[in-house]
């Protein structure tokens, strides 16, 4: 039993629309998180699809079925909902509270207190203990958990939840949270859950649909908006669960050192062996500065550079404009102590080392970390 | 104690007619004022635009003394019962109105919403959320008529509708203390016996649920002064 809006606009009068032109698709058993800063449209889009606001203009479908062909009563007898308050009737103990709907639906007695015996072993709470208590002699998070029940109680298809646990404190509310996805996983109800806590949106939501002045701006799963926030607002929203959008290096230019550089000999063709930042590793450069050849062992004496081996530089070396993590990767593997980097010419440019890289990232994380 | 005895045996059956009378004035006055003044709160709340002005209209008739409007009803209504009767409907009206009024407006709205949210017609949020919740205050409202009315229905007197007001009047006129204090004790305590009565109604119409801390504002007298006066 999905919940679909089709061109939705909801205007108060004098005010900028509290919706947009909003369409969208609450899938049949799923959880759908309805986020965003206060004044959003969250809570007034969740109140229309039980009538207790009316669209201005656009239509609100229930299983293929428009809202308005259902007597408003009926159709929210059908729907749960659940509020931040509890809503709870402070002059009924649990039992009457969890039963209220179920009466007006005229359950008799025994269906109605087994259903009450049901819901509440659900989550935990002895009936015998629980049933007659008043809203009042119960702490915030079992109110909640009732609250929560009493939505439950005529076993609706949709349920609606304006910040159930918002006024909870944070143990409470991630105990509850779980519950909820406990429950969730065996009743596959149609959710649609209002929140403006991030945490809880990623973790209860199928998908979340994140709101900003009456417009939605992007629905997705937890998944997709980390991986590809919409825009920089839906970045921002997401706040600390996206993934860093750059790798803390990204050039390989921020870990390469060239200096100090040395020149070791001038060969007789004209060439030099040069050592930069006193690696064991010397470079042969021609008069243009292109990289010839690498040698990671050195002649025994200054005269003797013709008797050295030189390595094909082509694979030993790499480009600036390389990737970083890739020449992270080739350090980290151990391939070399150290690599000539060249330009798009082949020039000789400086090298990178361990002890380069690793400096420059433990760089990189102090400032992610302030 | 024999002239105690010497006492009752020359105004005992007075008296007991007398407070019939009175009684009969009371009851039946505020009986009435509840009749009308409760569902005209109920409406109240459902036009709050309004409210405001009619409760301050209701205020300023209930400013005019007794006595003035007993002798103005005179040449429309006459004199003897059911004029003062009017009266005392009248008077009754206010306290009980008020808080009707306000009292159904103290009903946290999140509780309504929750309950219109639930799918709750408005009669069954009426009859089940908004009445039993504001009962206490309602009921202290009734018990500040029904004390008024006591005392204002000796005024009552005046305009031939008997009571208890009529041995205070005849006992004023023939310098008799003894004839006015068979009229005024009979009176205060029956004020008394009101008020305790209708404290104890009010204790139970307190829901238990509310608990001992919000049971406890609901019947201070203070506030309840404030709840009618403001």
């Amino acid at each position: 039993m999905g919940v679909k809006f089709e061109n939705v606009t909801k205007l108060y009068s004098g005010t900028r629309p509290a919706v947009k032109n909003l369409s969208f698709e609450v899938q049949t058993g799923e959880l759908l998180v309805l986020i965003g800063p206060s004044g959003c449209g969250k809570t007034t889009t969740l109140r229309m699809i039980n009538r207790l606001e009316e669209p201005t203009s656009g239509s609100i479908f229930i299983e293929g079925r428009e809202i308005h062909t259902y007597d408003p009563i009926q159709l929210r007898r059908g729907i749960g909902y659940a509020i931040q308050q509890t809503g709870l009737l402070p002059h009924m103990t649990v039992s009457q509270n969890i039963e209220l709907v179920p009466k007006l639906l005229k359950w008799d007695e025994k269906r109605r207190h087994a259903r009450t015996r049901e819901l509440l072993e659900m989550v935990g709470m002895d009936y015998e203990t629980f049933a007659h208590r008043y809203p009042r002699q119960l702490s915030g998070g079992q109110q909640q958990r009732v609250g929560v029940l009493r939505a439950l109680a005529t076993d609706p298809p949709v349920i609606l939840m304006d910040e159930p646990f918002g006024a909870l404190d944070p143990l409470s509310r991630e105990v509850l949270q779980i519950e909820l996805k406990r429950l969730q996983a065996k009743l596959q109800k149609t959710i649609v859950f209002v929140t403006h806590d991030m945490d809880e949106a990623m973790r209860l939501g199928d998908r979340v649909a994140i709101f900003r002045e009456g417009v939605l701006l992007q629905l997705a799963t937890p998944d997709e908006l980390i991986r590809s926030p919409k825009d920089e607002f839906v970045a921002k929203f997401m706040g600390r669960f996206l993934a860093p959008q750059k790798a803390p290096v990204d050039s390989v230019r921020q870990f390469m050192q060239t200096a100090p550089i040395h020149i070791r000999r001038e060969l007789p063709n004209g060439e030099r062996v040069v050592q930069i930042a006193d690696t064991s590793l010397w470079f042969r450069v021609d008069d243009e500065g292109l990289l010839q050849g690498v040698t990671d062992k050195a002649p025994e004496a200054p005269d003797q550079w013709h008797t050295a081996t030189w390595t094909n530089s082509d694979t030993l070396s790499i480009r600036e404009t390389d990737a970083p993590t890739e020449v992270l990767g080739r350090l980290a593997e151990g391939e070399a102590e150290a690599l000539p980097v060249v330009d798009a010419e082949h020039r000789l440019v400086g090298i990178v080392t361990r002890r380069s890289a690793i400096r420059t990232l433990s760089g990189t994380l102090r400032r992610v970390e302030v | 104690m024999s002239e105690l005895g010497d006492f009752w045996s020359k105004y005992g059956d007075q008296i007991l007619q007398a407070l019939g009378q009175h009684l009969y004035l009371v009851g039946l006055s505020v009986v009435l004022g509840i009749i009308v003044a409760i569902p005209l709160g109920i409406i109240l709340t459902r036009i709050p635009r309004w409210a405001t002005t009619i409760i301050a209209v209701v205020s300023i008739a209930q400013t005019v003394p007794s006595l003035v409007l007993f002798v103005l009803l005179i040449p429309i209504l006459g004199i003897g019962t059911q004029p003062a009767l009017t009266v005392l409907v009248l008077y009754s009206l206010l306290p009980i109105l008020r808080n009707t009024y306000i009292g159904l407006r103290s009903v946290d709205p999140t509780l309504i919403d929750a309950s219109r949210g639930q799918g709750m017609t408005s009669w069954e949020i009426l009859t089940i959320v908004e009445l039993p919740l504001s009962a206490p205050i309602i009921v202290a409202g009734i018990r500040l008529s029904a004390i008024y009315l006591v005392s204002w229905a000796t005024i009552a007197a005046l305009i031939g509708a008997g009571g208890l007001g009529e041995l205070i009047f005849s006992g004023i006129d023939s310098y008799d203390t003894t004839l006015l204090l068979a009229g005024a004790i009979p009176t205060a305590l029956l004020a008394l016996i009101v008020g305790f009565v209708f404290g104890i109604l009010r204790r139970l119409v307190t829901p238990r649920g509310l608990g001992a801390d919000k049971a406890q504002i609901l019947l201070k007298p203070d506030l309840r002064a404030e709840v009618i006066v403001r």
